[in-house]
């Protein structure tokens, strides 16, 4: 299976997915530059973390204007996988591949931690290799990742089943503390409707390795690799 | 000619940054402060087009780009022809 990962100006984890594609999983990997208008032929596409476009405007904002964000949606659109991370969450969010939009943490303080978050939907390509309410420790990093949506739209989603993650305490109890950023209903991924589309604030692409301080991320990666039954 | 466009939380959204200038203000004595709402300003600078066809790109491009709609608002007018 082949990934890509693409780069804005400003990602700043595109390397570390790079490598947690190519050498962890062990899959044939390549940069997708966002000029271009070519996704290289690749089966799944990754937008990383970082701060694109310096996150100005909004974060995400400007980077959903960017030429190959043409070919992602077209490529999301007939079912292919795409897998955004903290900034490329925001990025889905502001293409309005994913619902709702993020407001700055709650306490207004950048977060960089480990988090606890149990896995909500063991169904998705995303998740397939893992098992519902599994606890995973990925670390996050990121200033706006409070997920908000009109309330209506909270209800489809989790009557769609869309949410995969979400942020727990390390016994899996859902806690006020343990919502570190204070997202709705301590949402930390989603998936679209259709489930070929996800993003999550924490980055499992830097929970691969036990010299890392946890291989937790590997089962969003391994799940990618899962043929559908 | 000039446009500006302010850009806010709609109402049903928590603003934690309005909230923080408020505590502080309360803090120096402000008492009268109720809420405050914090938004984002952006002055368009037009040409070689009419007034009319301003009136329709301003909302346009406040819709699609300055505001993301699901969390924010905004107002616009024209400050010089």
């Amino acid at each position: 299976m082949k990934f890509g990962v693409v780069v804005f100006p400003g990602s700043n984890c595109d390397a570390d997915a790079y490598h947690a594609f190519r050498d962890a999983l062990g899959q044939p990997t390549t940069y997708l530059w966002h000029k271009d208008h070519d996704l290289k032929g690749v089966d799944c596409v990754i937008l990383p973390g970082g701060f694109s476009y310096g996150d100005y405007l909004r974060s995400g904002a400007i980077a959903r204007f960017s030429p190959l964000m043409q070919e992602v949606r077209e490529f999301a659109d007939k079912g292919g996988l795409v897998l955004g991370i903290c900034n490329g969450f925001q990025v889905l969010l502001e293409l309005n591949l994913l619902p709702g939009a993020m407001l700055r943490n709650k306490k207004l303080k950048f977060l960089c931690q480990y988090v606890t978050i149990r896995l909500e939907n063991d169904r998705t390509p995303f998740t397939r290799k893992g098992t519902k309410g599994q606890i995973l420790r990925i670390p996050i990093a990121h200033f706006d990742g409070n997920w908000y949506a009109p309330l209506e739209t909270l209800k489809e989603v989790e009557d769609n089943g869309q949410v995969v993650f979400r942020y727990c305490d390390p016994e899996g109890a859902l806690t006020e503390e343990a919502n570190v950023n204070g997202s709705l209903h301590a949402i930390a991924g989603l998936v679209n409707k259709r489930g070929n589309v996800c993003g999550m604030m924490p980055h499992p692409e830097r929970a691969v390795e036990p010299v890392l301080g946890s291989e937790d991320g590997l089962v969003v990666l391994q799940s990618l690799l899962e043929k559908i039954s | 000619m000039k446009a500006r466009i302010l850009v806010s939380f709609k109402d049903s959204v928590l603003d934690p940054q309005g909230q923080t200038v408020r505590n502080a203000l309360h803090t120096l004595g402000y008492d009268a402060v109720q809420d405050v709402r914090q938004g984002k300003v952006f002055e368009l600078d037009l040409s070689g087009i009419s007034k009319a066809e301003a009136e329709r790109l301003i909302p346009e491009i406040a819709g699609k780009v300055l505001a993301n709609m699901v969390i924010e608002k905004y107002t616009w007018q024209i400050l010089e022809d």
